[in-house]
């Protein structure tokens, strides 16, 4: 087991190395030129530029570029951006936010697909398994953004139970909103995923078997039932946690968020290289490690499952 | 040994029926039990007119073969009917309680504490991702008895599983078969039910482990004096174990009575079928095929006798397979499935190789077909060494030696048709032009006795039997030379069975082939066998003509697997057997 973990951390090395070099050629070949993005509208003195290129090793030819950049990153120092923050200052500025929001979303679409999930499957074909699976078709069909301005509207505006945006401290109440209409269609997906695999193993051998040794019926659905079903479940989840921990630049957008997403999405519009490279590699080192500790879950979930 | 049995019953019947004041009182009685099943196509009936009683103490055996309703007549007495069924009419009597209808609190008291249950599949009937030990606890806690680590560890080892207490923290996957049902009988037995419902306890068992496994079952419900129901397919197991039989046939019983009584005087015609057709090892070859090999051997007697000495058209020596099996931290260790195993195959018969699983007798098979690589020893076709074949020579070798394999369920594409399934090796091989593999179609069709109309259906609306004659006829479409069946009639029941064996015989006789038979059925190999290879653990253990190895076996281990078979030990009168 501990081999194993070993393992797959060293496994990151190459998909570390793999995505920021790609982030990094993606980047630089963008067309236009990058100290335009810095100076903006009025431009700046070929000196200025000059000096820009050098802080920033724009003149060096890609491999450089590239090789600073990691040299950089071993040495815990992303650099700074076009403004001259350092990055890691603001990742760690906005992160914290980003985590909240896709922590609490996580939550609840698990609990809330999770039992949906669990009575839509042991009331296979009645009225309530038709309609939860009809209402979250349509969760699944329609885009995000509609859903999410739409229950701004209602809930925000309307209704004024929330405040429709979110401020710069993000507090619990005001990331409640984004963060149920974050977690809306991963909810449907696991509603769906956890009522497929409730009705698949309600039917098991060893399910009739818990039944015959005399335990109670809420007995054999927790223990036999639910257990067994919730493997694919978590799975789906962890892959989700990745997802949801790299921002939700819609979500995150409509409710005005200050976090990861937003973030990525300035700076992609800026032409800010090094930002969008940096928070980029973040992520992808965030999803490796969700996707681990989802592996590690999976095998204390089935002691089938060996790590060797 | 059948004469012990009878009377170990004999006794048991006067000991575990105790006469309380008022007289007997059936323990189970079904009444005129009807089962229908909801279907998107109306209500089908399952079971009909069912009645059956269960003394305490007393042992009986329902027979019949799959989709006969005997499982499902038995889960309808501790309310297990799926969810799509429901007792239509007549009533189930526990004990003079009248529970057909009782409400769930009732039916969950009595799961466990009065009824336990013995279900057949040791490997799906236990939950993966629980210990041994957790399921035998809840057990035990559910039914209001003490249930710490030692009283699981009792239940564990009363059941006959060694070393419990550590075992107990094991996980399903890290038991065998046979521990596994050991456990399941643990669990069914723990709470001490007053009668036991074991549906085929041991089908899916080797036959040694099933013989073990059934003397601890029969020693613990005699000490405990457990009625017990028991579900088989099998009429010898069920005569040699039941004092009563009933046997059902499409839903409905069509005799019940003494067990040893049906099984000399069947009365209905479905239960001397099934008398007849099982396999026990009193059977003899099935004639066909040898009738056929003593007529050539009359006309050729002088030339026929040398020529057969040399034409083996397989011939194994030495054969060998070693796995690597992966260890942590990288290291792998060498084990040995298939060692040094040498046997031949005369052109024209049949050459059985028996052993229990885990003997390697599939690897052996899977390394004759060409599938698996030998690790070393030689396999020579018609004088040519396999192992040494390039791709096109395997290509031409694979037309001249066919497979069936056991689960016709499993072997068939369910997306091919049974013309396409049927045609596809002509097609590979590029024999013939469309018209004419049509033709080829009907012709096998007709050999192993299906419609032509057939040509059109899928697999999906054949029956076992049915899909197993299509899957020979598959194997038999490049007019091979040599057929390899792996389990080929394991799957199916024991009337169909019979019918099968005899097709193979017949085509054997007709077609001039040789037939390699992988089983782990000692009676099978009786019915169609010439010469028998006894595999354990990977080695030969001995080898013969099936009447030497049957008659008069050599190693103490072919000894004790023809003693496991069920029913070996029932003494039956001539005309019968």
């Amino acid at each position: 087991m501990a081999w194993y973990i070993v393992r797959r951390f060293l496994q990151l090395i190459p998909v570390f190395l793999g995505a920021t070099l790609l982030v990094y050629f993606l980047v630089f070949s963008l067309p236009g030129d990058a100290t335009a993005a810095i100076c903006g509208e009025r431009g700046c003195t070929p000196a200025v530029i000059a000096g820009l290129r050098e802080q920033y090793n724009l003149d060096q030819p890609f491999w450089i570029q590239y090789l600073l950049y990691l040299k950089g990153v071993v040495t815990f120092d992303l650099g700074t951006n076009f403004s001259g923050r350092p990055i890691a200052t603001i990742i760690a500025e906005v992160f914290p936010t980003t985590a909240k929001l896709a922590i609490m979303a996580l939550v609840i679409e698990a609990v809330f697909g999770i039992a949906f999930g669990l009575i839509a499957g042991l009331r296979k074909g009645k009225l309530f398994d038709s309609s939860v699976l009809v209402l979250s078709l349509i969760v699944i069909a329609v885009p995000i953004f509609v859903l999410g301005f739409l229950m701004q509207f209602l809930i925000g505006v309307k209704l004024q139970w929330t405040n429709p945006t979110v401020s710069g401290d993000a507090t619990f109440t005001e990331l409640l909103l984004p963060a149920v209409v974050l977690g809306l269609v991963s909810f449907a997906y696991v509603l769906r995923l956890t009522r497929t695999s409730i009705i698949e193993n309600v039917n098991a051998d060893y399910v009739r078997t818990a039944t015959a040794k005399g335990l109670s019926r809420k007995r054999v659905v927790v223990v036999h039932v639910l257990r067994n079903s919730l493997i694919p479940v978590v799975t789906f989840l962890g892959a989700d946690l990745g997802a949801l921990m790299g921002g939700a630049i819609v979500t995150e957008g409509i409710f005005n968020v200050n976090g990861v997403g937003n973030t990525l999405y300035r700076a992609v519009l800026n032409g800010d290289g090094p930002m969008v490279v940096s928070i980029v590699t973040f992520l992808i080192l965030i999803f490796c490690l969700a996707n681990l500790l989802v592996d590690l879950l999976y095998a204390w979930l089935d002691p089938r499952i060996r790590y060797a | 040994m059948g004469n012990h049995q009878g009377g170990r019953r004999a006794a048991r019947t006067a000991a575990g029926a105790p006469t309380p004041s008022g007289g007997p009182q059936p323990l189970l009685e079904l009444r005129n039990l009807a089962i229908t099943f909801a279907t998107s196509n109306g209500d089908v009936p399952a079971v009909r007119n069912a009645h059956l009683t269960v003394m305490p103490g007393e042992t009986v055996a329902i027979v019949g073969e799959s989709g006969s309703g005997k499982s499902t007549t038995a889960l309808a007495a501790i309310g297990l009917l799926p969810a799509n069924g429901r007792v239509s009419d007549g009533s189930i009597i526990f004990d003079g309680e009248d529970i057909t209808h009782a409400s769930e609190k009732r039916i969950v008291e009595l799961r466990g504490s009065s009824i336990g249950m013995v279900p057949q599949d040791p490997m799906s009937n236990l939950n993966p991702v629980w210990k041994i030990g957790f399921q035998v606890r809840e057990t035990l806690r559910a039914n209001g008895l003490p249930s710490g680590p030692s009283d699981v560890a009792k239940v564990l080892s009363e059941a006959g599983l060694p070393d419990a207490g550590s075992r107990a923290n094991q996980y399903p996957h890290e038991f065998s078969g046979g521990m596994r049902q050991r456990a399941l009988i643990a669990i069914g037995l723990s709470c001490r039910p007053r009668l036991l419902i074991a549906d085929e306890p041991t089908s899916a068992l080797d036959v040694t482990v099933q013989r073990q496994i059934l003397d601890h079952l029969d020693t613990m419900t005699e000490e405990l004096g457990t009625a017990v129901l028991l579900i088989t397919h099998d009429l010898g197991l069920a005569a040699e174990r039941a004092h009563k039989v009933i046997v059902m046939y499409k839903g409905q019983v069509v005799e019940a009575g003494p067990a040893l009584e049906l099984l000399t005087n069947p009365r209905h015609p479905y239960t001397q079928k099934l008398v007849a057709s099982a396999p026990s090892i009193a059977s003899r070859r099935i004639e066909s095929a040898k009738k056929a090999g003593i007529e050539t051997g009359d006309l050729l007697a002088p030339t026929a006798s040398k020529k057969a000495a040399l034409d083996r058209v397989i011939e194994v020596e030495d054969l060998t397979k070693v796995f690597k099996i992966r260890g942590s931290w990288g290291k792998s260790t060498d084990f040995t499935a298939v060692d040094r195993v040498s046997f031949s195959i005369a052109r024209g018969t049949t050459t059985a190789v028996v052993g229990e699983s885990g003997s390697g007798k599939s690897t052996v098979a899977k390394m004759v077909l060409g599938l698996e690589g030998a690790t070393s020893g030689s396999i020579r076709f018609d004088g040519v060494d396999i192992t040494t074949l390039g791709r096109k020579e395997m290509f031409d070798f694979r037309r001249r030696v066919q497979p069936i394999f056991q689960d016709p369920y499993g072997s068939l594409d369910p997306m091919y048709n049974i013309y396409r399934t049927i045609e596809e090796p002509l097609r590979v091989h590029g024999v013939g032009t469309a018209k004419s593999r049509e033709k080829k179609v009907r012709q096998l069709l007709d050999q192993v006795a299906l419609p032509s109309a057939m040509m059109q259906r899928f697999p999906n609306e054949l029956s076992g039997g049915q899909r197993q004659r299509v899957a020979i006829a598959r194997a038999l479409a490049l007019d091979p030379e040599v057929v390899i069946c792996d389990e080929a009639v394991s799957a199916l029941d024991v009337l169909v069975q019979a019918q099968i064996l005899n097709l193979l015989a017949d085509l054997q006789s007709e077609l001039g082939l040789s037939y390699l038979f992988i089983t782990h059925d000692l009676a099978v190999v009786r019915q169609i066998a010439d010469s028998v290879a006894v595999m354990k653990k990977g080695r030969l253990v001995e080898q013969g003509t099936t009447d030497e190895v049957f008659d008069n076996p050599q190693t103490a281990y072919t000894q004790a697997l023809l003693a496991a078979i069920p029913g070996a030990g029932l003494v039956l009168p001539p005309e019968v057997a």
